[in-house]
């Protein structure tokens, strides 16, 4: 009975009760969207490679290797030189090695050179090879193997033609040599899909009338005796590397970072992940806080309301009491319809998330390539839901204690 | 050999803040099943009176006893139960939780008197005839109490009071939100009910005109003196 003259109560007042589960249910989905994202660009990136044992690159930060050779962000300061990398590749230990030779451009998408090893070892989400289902791989010298955002977005198909331009964001294109769209790879939710994949020697083929990165003034070589000529390149940007047998991943990792020709780095995928979190888990912790703060503002907003409440509510107070009530009772009153706009509000919060995922899915896989995922609230949610609804029990006692002095001393005689 | 519904013996008690408000009742008694109109002006001290014979406040100083029990004795929580067990309230006005539906408004004092809600039998049943009773029209219970009219509001607060029949029912000007006519025939039904379920009553009024159906009619001032330390 006491349940349901609370709900009486609350919904006597629906409207401001309306909007203060309104403030809660947006404070909720706020934190549980803000968590999802959180979760799913995690997961994301987590998934961007696998099954690769060690990156290979100049000399630099990890994060600055794993950011320029896995996701495609920033560049490269350095690169490695053939040799070296033929080096790392004759080492008993490695059982695969793919280059990769960044640094030009398609419009806004980045151009890599690869080999065909790239399609053999690249692994993404737990495993998963890359397919393409239409066209084919890198066959001839000008083909060009695009992702699935690439395609999309330039509206490309099997057969288009493709202008490298030279560098990022510049205007000298490779316009003597034409690519060909040889097939799309399947949407794989990784930076591959942002990639337009050359073969390694393409890259090399496309430079040959070129010096410190600019074209020779009028010296064109036709494209039949670059087909003749020698393209094994002069240095890469970074490699992929996948070891024998993982116990090996150490020792090869020494053997790099200890190469005596030149400065080069091997990180553990892994590894630079765990390092990128940390500089990135400052502005998560950041926008956790921001969350956090909302759900708190939220739950100080029904706590002013439940004050203001107090002084209209005397009389139904006194009632109450002169009914013997105690003024205990009375308390547990006031806290469990805080309970119950918080549960309202927590249950509203949810349902907003789950219409909120619905909606932004698709776009948020297509703009930021984070897939989140939409399943029942996990442990950790419904802890999250629990905590709000016992923080606005503990939001409300202030009132509530309010209420209880003020119905000691007013006892059932109100005057008003 | 009955005990007094009511017997107050050296009752002094005074507000802690409040202006220093103060009051003192040396002697006050009522039989079983007697009513008492008690007369006196806003002011007067009838809320201080009313807070002390239902257990509300504590007296500093003597004792206050309703059917037997001393209300001194208890704890401010056993007080509270014994309240809903033992007294029926009625007040003025605004008697009733508006958003609650009218059965649920009656039951309500049963909700913290075990013993009185046996007493009633079957609760439900006991409001409806309760209701009938007191002239209420038959699908009142299950209306919200807001959307009842004063006059019906305050039979159905007489209904609450009277459930489970309670040795004391306390009612704090009753009849001044009502009309003439209306006031008579609630003070009418007040009374049927009140010697049906045995209880006694102790109304406070101002208006003297009310007296004619009561047992006693004693002026406050006789019983009690107040005294308000100057602020």
């Amino acid at each position: 009975m006491i349940l349901r003259l609370a709900i009486g109560s609350l919904w006597a007042r629906a409207l401001t009760v309306g909007m203060t589960v309104l403030a809660i249910a947006l404070s909720v989905a706020l934190f549980l969207g803000v968590e999802k994202v959180r979760t799913g660009a995690r997961a994301s990136f987590a998934d961007t490679i696998s099954g690769t044992d060690l990156i290979v690159g100049a000399r630099s930060g990890s994060v600055q290797l794993l950011l320029y050779s896995v996701f495609r962000i920033g560049n490269a300061t350095n690169n490695v030189t053939w040799q070296s990398y033929q080096d790392i590749a004759a080492r008993p230990e490695v059982d695969w090695i793919v280059p990769i030779s960044l640094g030009d451009s398609h419009r806004q998408f980045r151009v890599m050179g690869t080999t065909q090893g790239f399609f053999e070892h690249y692994r993404y989400r737990g495993g998963r090879s890359l397919e393409i289902p239409e066209g084919h791989g890198l066959d001839d010298l000008y083909d060009a193997v695009i992702g699935a955002d690439v395609a999309a977005t330039l509206g490309y198909a099997v057969g288009d033609p493709i202008v490298v331009s030279h560098g990022l964001a510049s205007f000298t294109a490779h316009d003597d040599q034409p690519f060909r769209v040889a097939g799309i790879i399947a949407r794989t939710g990784t930076p591959v899909d942002r990639t337009v994949i050359v073969s390694l020697e393409a890259i090399e083929a496309i430079h040959v009338d070129w010096q410190s990165g600019a074209q020779i003034p009028g010296q064109t070589t036709p494209v039949e005796v670059i087909r003749q000529m020698d393209l094994t390149p002069k240095a890469i940007t970074a490699a992929l590397v996948g070891v024998k047998s993982r116990l090996q991943i150490f020792g090869l990792q020494r053997w790099v970072n200890e190469y005596p020709e030149e400065p080069l780095l091997a990180v553990l995928p892994g590894v630079a992940l765990g390092e990128l979190w940390q500089i990135v888990g400052v502005a998560e912790t950041a926008l956790m806080g921001v969350s956090v703060m909302v759900v708190v503002t939220a739950l100080l907003g029904m706590m002013a309301m439940i004050f203001s409440s107090l002084g209209e509510r005397r009389r139904e107070m006194a009632i109450w009491r002169a009914m013997g009530a105690r003024p205990a009772t009375i308390l547990g009153l006031l806290v469990l319809e805080a309970v119950l706009m918080a549960a309202a509000g927590a249950v509203l919060g949810l349902a907003l998330l789950y219409l909120g995922l619905a909606l932004a899915r698709p776009w948020v896989d297509a703009a930021f390539g984070i897939w989140l995922p939409i399943e029942p609230p996990a442990a950790r949610e419904l802890w999250v839901l629990a905590g709000v609804i016992g923080a606005a029990a503990l939001a409300s006692l202030l009132p509530a204690l309010r209420a209880y002095r003020l119905s000691l001393a007013d006892g059932m005689m109100v005057r008003i | 050999m009955t005990e007094p519904a009511l017997a107050l013996t050296d009752v002094a008690f005074a507000w802690p803040g409040r202006g220093g408000f103060s009051l003192a009742c040396p002697t006050f008694e009522m039989a079983p099943g007697e009513s008492v109109l008690l007369l006196g002006a806003s002011g007067s001290g009838k809320s201080t009176l009313l807070s002390l014979v239902c257990g509300i406040v504590a007296a500093d100083a003597g004792t206050v006893l309703v059917d037997g029990t001393d209300l001194g004795a208890m704890r401010a929580g056993a007080r509270d139960r014994f309240r809903a067990e033992r007294i029926g309230v009625i007040f003025q006005q605004f008697n009733l939780l508006p958003y609650a539906r009218v059965a649920d408004n009656i039951l309500l004092p049963l909700r913290f008197a075990p013993e009185r809600r046996a007493r009633a039998g079957d609760a439900g049943t006991e409001a409806e005839r309760l209701c009938a009773a007191l002239g209420l029209p038959g699908d009142v219970l299950a209306t919200p109490a807001g959307r009842l009219s004063v006059g019906q509001q305050q039979r159905v607060a007489v209904a609450r009071a009277l459930i489970g029949a309670p040795p004391l029912i306390v009612a704090d000007e009753p009849t001044s939100a009502l009309d003439a006519e209306t006031q008579d025939t609630f003070l009418g039904l007040l009374f049927t009910q009140a010697r049906e379920a045995g209880s006694s009553l102790l109304m406070v009024s101002h208006d003297e005109r009310l007296g004619a159906r009561f047992d006693r009619v004693i002026r406050l001032e006789e019983i009690v003196t107040t005294e308000r330390l100057a602020a």
